[in-house]
């Protein structure tokens, strides 16, 4: 799986990064984290809203930091489909 | 007829105004031996009456409108616009700037992706111009204060400055003035997050808490500034300064409120005490547009996207709209008071 956190290295950027972090830790499952902060690549990404979260491609989150569960739910629901 | 009248009327003093707080609070402090016809307790009853309603309508508000806000990310706004051409692009760009949420933080990113998407620049400007100045917040906000009438025209003519503004920035060829990098930005179209209503409620909370956090500072000392414009300042001083009597009050007030870096949320209070001081609506509104559209963190920010040239005429025409716009004002005051 790999997953973006997606921002121009803001705090809520961090935040969301470290809840990614803790996420995967108690779903004890491993995935490409990769923190994406150069301007020209996030809107190459078609996202303009920071931060945002990828999964396998696709959005799990605009603009907003998500909580812990709220990110172990989306993952649990891309392993679904 | 009347009864509708008299319905809004309550709303918008009783409901929207909280006249009853004040009331309320002015009852209190003459019982507590505050002379509320004296500075301090006059003061007093301006600073927590204000502040009090300030904040709750701000957590309402902020909520409703951060509700609305999750249905359009910049990211589908730029996909409506890209069905829009010509002024039509401009007029839907101005209107979608009130309801996406905006910070001058995100200004280079959304120009970069607008720009990507083929979007012409004057559209991007007249987003650019209408988010800060216009929003759903500052509406209802306007309305609580100075009544439906002032704030359905201040929205209008903030919508008007954003489309007028952006296309001809467009017309005098400003599209060369753009830096490279953000001409040369790809972008694909990437599918929207899912939401549901709970995540909307959670955005919508998220929202109302580090708005709060953001502007309280702002918000106590607009009210406080504003307490004492209401009771010390004198008013033959607000008069001459920036009544009727002086012609340049607009243009002064305009060239005060640029740099100034405020939410309208303060700069509200501000601008009350100072109309009830005899200052001209227009001077008064054209203070509010110049503080909120023009800033130095968001030009600053701009600035690394677009070349002079064009920060200047961006800077120049925004100054010019307002200005007229607080002439304008002033010419109809009768109408509006």
């Amino acid at each position: 799986m790999n997953i973006k956190v997606i921002g121009t290295g803001c705090e809520k950027c961090d935040k969301l990064y470290e809840n990614v972090l803790e996420a995967l830790k108690s779903l004890d499952c491993s995935a490409d984290i990769e923190k994406v902060e150069d301007l020209m690549e996030i809107v190459k990404l078609g996202v303009m809203s920071s931060p945002s979260l990828m999964i396998d491609g696709k959005l799990a989150a605009a603009g907003r930091v998500l909580k812990v569960d709220e990110i172990i739910k989306s993952i649990k629901k891309m392993q679904g489909e | 007829m009347d009864l509708i009248r008299t319905i809004w009327i309550f709303f918008q003093d009783q409901i929207l105004g909280m006249k009853w707080l004040n009331v309320l609070i002015g009852k209190g402090l003459s019982d507590a031996g505050f002379d509320l016809e004296g500075i301090l307790g006059g003061g007093l009853q301006f600073f927590i009456y204000d502040v009090i309603k300030i904040f709750v309508l701000l957590s309402v508000l902020i909520f409703m409108i951060s509700y609305i806000q999750s249905y359009f990310p910049p990211e589908r706004t730029k996909r409506i616009l890209g069905r829009f051409h010509g002024i039509g692009a401009n007029s839907i760009a101005a209107v979608l700037g009130t309801v996406t949420p905006f910070c001058s933080c995100s200004s280079i990113p959304i120009f970069m992706g607008f720009t990507s998407a083929g979007l012409p620049v004057g559209v991007t400007f007249s987003f650019l111009i209408s988010s800060p100045m216009v929003d759903l917040g500052s509406l209802v906000l306007l309305m609580s204060i100075f009544g439906g009438k002032i704030a359905l025209a201040y929205v209008i003519l903030g919508l008007m400055i954003a489309v007028i503004g952006g296309t001809f920035l467009e017309k005098i060829g400003m599209e060369r003035y753009v830096e490279d990098f953000v001409k040369n930005a790809v972008s694909i179209e990437t599918d929207e997050a899912q939401l549901t209503r709970r995540d909307r409620a959670a955005y919508a909370k998220e929202q109302v808490l580090a708005t709060i956090k953001k502007v309280a500072p702002y918000i106590f000392v607009g009210v406080g500034i504003g307490a004492l414009i209401h009771n010390v300042i004198p008013q033959s001083w607000i008069e001459s300064i920036l009544g009727s009597e002086n012609q340049l009050a607009v243009i002064l007030a305009t060239l005060v409120g640029v740099p100034m870096y405020a939410d309208i949320f303060g700069t509200i209070p501000v601008a009350e005490s100072l109309l009830a001081k005899g200052a001209g609506l227009g001077t008064i509104l054209s203070f509010m547009m110049a503080v909120t559209t023009l800033s130095l963190p968001s030009l600053v920010m701009l600035k690394k996207a677009v070349k002079p040239k064009l920060l200047a005429a961006f800077i120049g025409i925004c100054i010019i709209g307002i200005i007229m716009v607080g002439y304008l004002f002033n010419v109809f005051q009768y109408w509006f008071i």
